[in-house]
C-alpha cells in the first residue's frame, strides 16, 4: 500500500536527488564548529571578486560626483574643514594635556595604566541577505590586524563585535542582532545593565533593550548610555545611545529601557576596528 | 544545453545573493530584503530536471549561509523540499502562465523563509523574531511572487537568444502550385 502510494509520490530520480542532498545536510551538520567556519570563509572568499567589483564603481561613482561639484562648493567646503581641522587640534592639545595628567594622577595611584586605541579604517561591503540577523563584512581582514571579538565602532558610537576573520575580510555582529550583548552602564546614574536585543523591529532598526537595570533604578529618558567594559571585549567607555524611555519588569524587580542607538546601524559606510 | 542551462541558473544565483547582500536600498526603505533564491527554485523545478534543482539548493543554500550568520548549509533543505514538492507536480502546473508563476513564487518565498527559520530555531540559535517578522515574511513573499515570472522572461530570452533556432518549412512547394487562367 505504502510502496504503491510512494511509486505514485516520487520518481525514481526524486528519491536519488532527496538522499543525496539529506545525505549532504547530515555530512555538514557533523562537522565540527571551526572546520565549519573556516568553510565558510572559504565559501564566502567566492564574492571577493564581486566585492572588488561593488568597491570600485561605489568608488568611481563618488569620483564622478566630485568631478560634477561646482569649483564655489568644493572651496566652502575646504574652508569649513580647515576651519574643524584647527578647531580639533586645539582640542587634541588640550586633550593631550589631559591625558598626560590623567596618566600622572593614575601611576601616583596605582591604578591601571589605561591604552590609547589603535584604530583601522574599513569599509562596510555587504549586509547580511538574511533579514534574521544583524550583521555586515567590512574589507579589513587578518592582514590589517583585525582579530575575532575586536570592538567596530564609528564617530557616533558603537557599531559591533569583529566575529569571523579572513585574510582580507571580516565579519561584524552589529548592534541590535540577537546575539550580541553588551555590557553597558548609564553615564549618569552608573548603574550597569546588558544590551540586547529580544524582538526585530523593521521600523526601528536603531533600538536596543537595556536589561538587568535593579529594580529601584533612577535611570530617565535622554540619559547616555556606554560600555561599561565588563567582560573585556568592549572598551569601557563607547557611547552607545540614549535612553528613551523606561519600564518595570518582573513585578518590579528589575528595570528595562529602551535605547536610541548613537550609531545610524542601518546606513554605515565606514567603521573603525579598535585592533588593540 | 542543459548542463549550460543549469551553468546559467546557477550564475544568476549566485550575482542574486551577492546583490541581496549589498543593494541595501529596499531593506532600509520597508525594513525587509527581497530573497531571490525562492525565485529561482520555482523556475528551475518546473523547466529542469530534478538533480539541476538539488544543485541549485545545495549551491545557492551555501552561497547565502556563507555571506549571513545562518549556520553553513541551513537553507539547503528548505529550498531542495520547494523545488522537490513543485518539480512533482509540475505536469499539473499551468508553467507558462504568469499569474501561476507568481501563485507559485508567492508560496516557494513564504515558506523557504520559514522552513529556514524552523531550522535555526531547533539547532539552537536565536534569530530576531517578533511580530515584525510578519511584515517582513509578507514582503519576501510579495517580492518572491513579483520576481518568478521575471525569471522566467529573463531566462526565455537566454534561451531564445543561445539555442538553434527551429527553422521553419513553409507550405509552399512550385510542382503543386495551382496555376489559374485560360493556359
Amino acid at each position: 500500500m505504502w510502496g504503491r502510494f510512494a511509486g505514485t509520490m516520487f520518481k525514481r530520480s526524486h528519491y536519488i536527488a532527496l538522499f543525496l542532498v539529506v545525505l549532504f545536510v547530515v555530512i555538514l551538520s557533523r562537522i565540527p564548529n571551526q572546520t565549519l567556519g573556516n568553510m565558510k570563509l572559504a565559501i564566502g572568499g567566492m564574492f571577493l571578486p564581486l566585492f572588488g567589483l561593488a568597491a570600485t564603481s561605489h568608488d568611481l561613482v563618488q569620483k564622478a560626483g566630485a568631478t560634477a561639484l561646482p569649483r564655489s562648493v568644493l572651496v566652502e567646503q575646504n574652508d569649513q574643514l580647515r576651519q574643524t581641522n584647527e578647531t580639533m587640534t586645539i582640542h587634541l592639545q588640550q586633550y593631550e594635556g589631559v591625558w598626560r595628567e590623567n596618566e600622572r594622577l593614575r601611576r601616583l595611584v596605582g591604578w591601571q595604566k589605561q591604552n590609547r586605541w589603535s584604530l583601522r579604517l574599513a569599509h562596510v561591503i555587504t549586509r547580511d541577505p538574511a533579514n534574521w540577523w544583524r550583521s555586515a563584512h567590512i574589507d579589513a581582514g587578518s592582514v590589517d590586524g583585525v582579530r575575532p571579538n575586536q570592538a567596530v565602532v564609528c564617530a557616533e558610537g558603537l557599531v559591533g563585535r569583529v566575529q569571523s576573520v579572513s585574510e582580507r575580510r571580516s565579519q561584524v555582529i552589529l548592534l541590535g542582532d540577537p546575539e550580541l550583548k553588551v555590557a553597558a552602564m548609564v553615564d549618569v546614574s552608573r548603574e550597569a545593565g546588558i544590551v540586547q536585543t529580544t524582538s526585530s523591529s523593521p521600523q526601528e532598526n536603531n533600538m536596543v533593550d537595556l536589561d538587568f537595570l535593579p529594580g529601584n533604578s533612577d535611570v530617565r529618558p535622554g540619559q547616555d548610555v556606554k560600555t561599561s567594559g565588563d567582560g573585556g571585549v568592549f572598551p569601557k567607555g563607547i557611547p552607545i545611545g540614549k535612553i528613551v524611555d523606561v519600564r518595570s519588569k518582573d513585578y518590579g524587580l528589575s528595570t528595562e529601557a529602551r535605547v536610541k542607538l548613537s550609531a545610524r546601524i542601518g546606513s554605515l559606510e565606514e567603521v573603525w576596528v579598535i585592533v588593540q | 544545453m542543459n548542463y549550460l542551462n543549469t551553468i546559467f541558473i546557477l550564475v544568476v544565483a549566485f550575482l542574486a545573493v551577492f546583490a541581496e547582500a549589498w543593494f541595501d536600498v529596499i531593506r532600509n526603505l520597508i525594513g525587509a530584503q527581497i530573497d531571490l533564491l525562492p525565485a529561482l527554485i520555482v523556475y528551475t523545478s518546473l523547466t529542469n530536471s530534478i538533480f539541476s534543482t538539488a544543485t541549485l539548493a545545495v549551491c545557492g543554500g551555501l552561497w547565502f549561509d556563507s555571506i549571513s550568520c545562518n549556520p553553513l548549509g541551513v537553507s539547503i533543505l528548505p529550498l531542495f523540499l520547494v523545488g522537490l514538492a513543485i518539480s512533482q507536480s509540475r505536469e499539473l502546473l499551468l508553467r507558462e502562465n504568469a499569474f501561476a508563476q507568481c501563485v507559485l513564487g508567492c508560496v516557494a518565498s513564504a515558506i523557504c523563509p520559514l522552513l529556514t527559520m524552523f531550522l535555526i530555531l531547533n539547532i539552537g540559535h536565536n534569530p530576531l523574531l517578533g511580530w515584525e517578522s510578519l511584515w517582513q515574511l509578507f514582503i519576501m513573499t510579495l517580492g518572491g511572487g513579483l520576481l518568478t515570472p521575471i525569471c522566467f522572461l529573463l531566462f526565455d530570452r537566454i534561451h531564445w537568444t543561445l539555442n538553434y533556432q527551429p527553422i521553419v518549412e513553409t507550405s509552399f512547394r512550385a510542382d503543386r502550385q495551382i496555376k489559374r487562367g485560360r493556359n
